[in-house]
């Protein structure tokens, strides 16, 4: 391995590139097959936004349930099932 | 082909790293979690609701640790008790998108640290981000299917 400075490479972007693709879900992935790097950038945006607003709308689930339930008692099966294999 | 750009091991498998992570990340929000019941007034939902949202992004920051530009910069957001916000703005209805600089910048928006990335950390630092951001997502959603079972 050469000791050159780290340098922003073609080879470089396309493998990161395929490699946030492959994070991408299925359904995300269909369409950015020929990996044009403008639209995996965009379809990636979109996935984050999506993950984003999901843990928005788990918290105001989760919240909503905490008001209602004892969490003590579901203490053991929370623990359970979160290691679970 | 081994990348000399970041400094600690993601080298061969990056799985591997997320996997201890997992736990701590498991065990820091479930902490959370039973702090904030038991300290929340039963009025504002919304208010809990915030809480269990900041659990959420600081049990992703603290097992990620400080070997990474996105959950630094997330930790020092949480410590400087700065209100957690992402960009939701940029929809369809805007803009249409250009060239790849766009789509850059407004991923740098949505990575936390991103402003002062270069495109090539940037692009590792989103692959970083998302891993974890699918963790914590379904590890609430765990959480939350064993409450509701």
């Amino acid at each position: 391995m050469s000791s050159r400075r780290s340098r922003i490479s073609e080879e470089e972007i396309a493998e990161l590139l395929s490699k946030l693709q492959s994070l991408l879900p299925e359904a995300r992935r269909r369409g950015t097959s020929r990996a044009s790097s403008a639209k995996l950038l965009k379809e990636t945006c979109n996935y984050i936004k999506s993950l984003h607003r999901e843990v928005d709308d788990l918290s105001d689930r989760l919240s909503e349930m905490m008001a209602t339930m004892d969490m003590d008692s579901a203490q053991a099966e929370i623990i359970r099932s979160l290691f679970r294999p | 082909m081994e990348s000399k750009s970041s400094t600690t091991g993601n080298r061969d498998n990056p799985n591997r790293n997320l996997h201890g992570s997992k736990t701590m990340m498991a065990s820091h929000f479930l902490r959370a979690l039973f702090r904030i019941q038991q300290t929340s007034t039963s009025s504002s939902s919304a208010g809990r609701s915030r809480r269990i949202r900041r659990a959420a992004y600081a049990s992703m920051a603290y097992s990620a640790g400080t070997r990474r530009a996105w959950s630094r910069a997330l930790l020092r957001k949480l410590r400087s008790r700065a209100r957690l916000r992402f960009p939701r703005r940029l929809s369809r209805a805007a803009t249409p998108q250009r060239r790849d600089m766009d789509q850059a910048q407004v991923l740098r928006k949505l990575v936390p640290g991103g402003p002062s990335m270069d495109d090539c950390k940037l692009l590792e630092e989103t692959a970083d981000y998302i891993r974890f951001l699918t963790t914590q997502v379904r590890l609430m959603q765990t959480v939350m299917d064993s409450i509701s079972s």
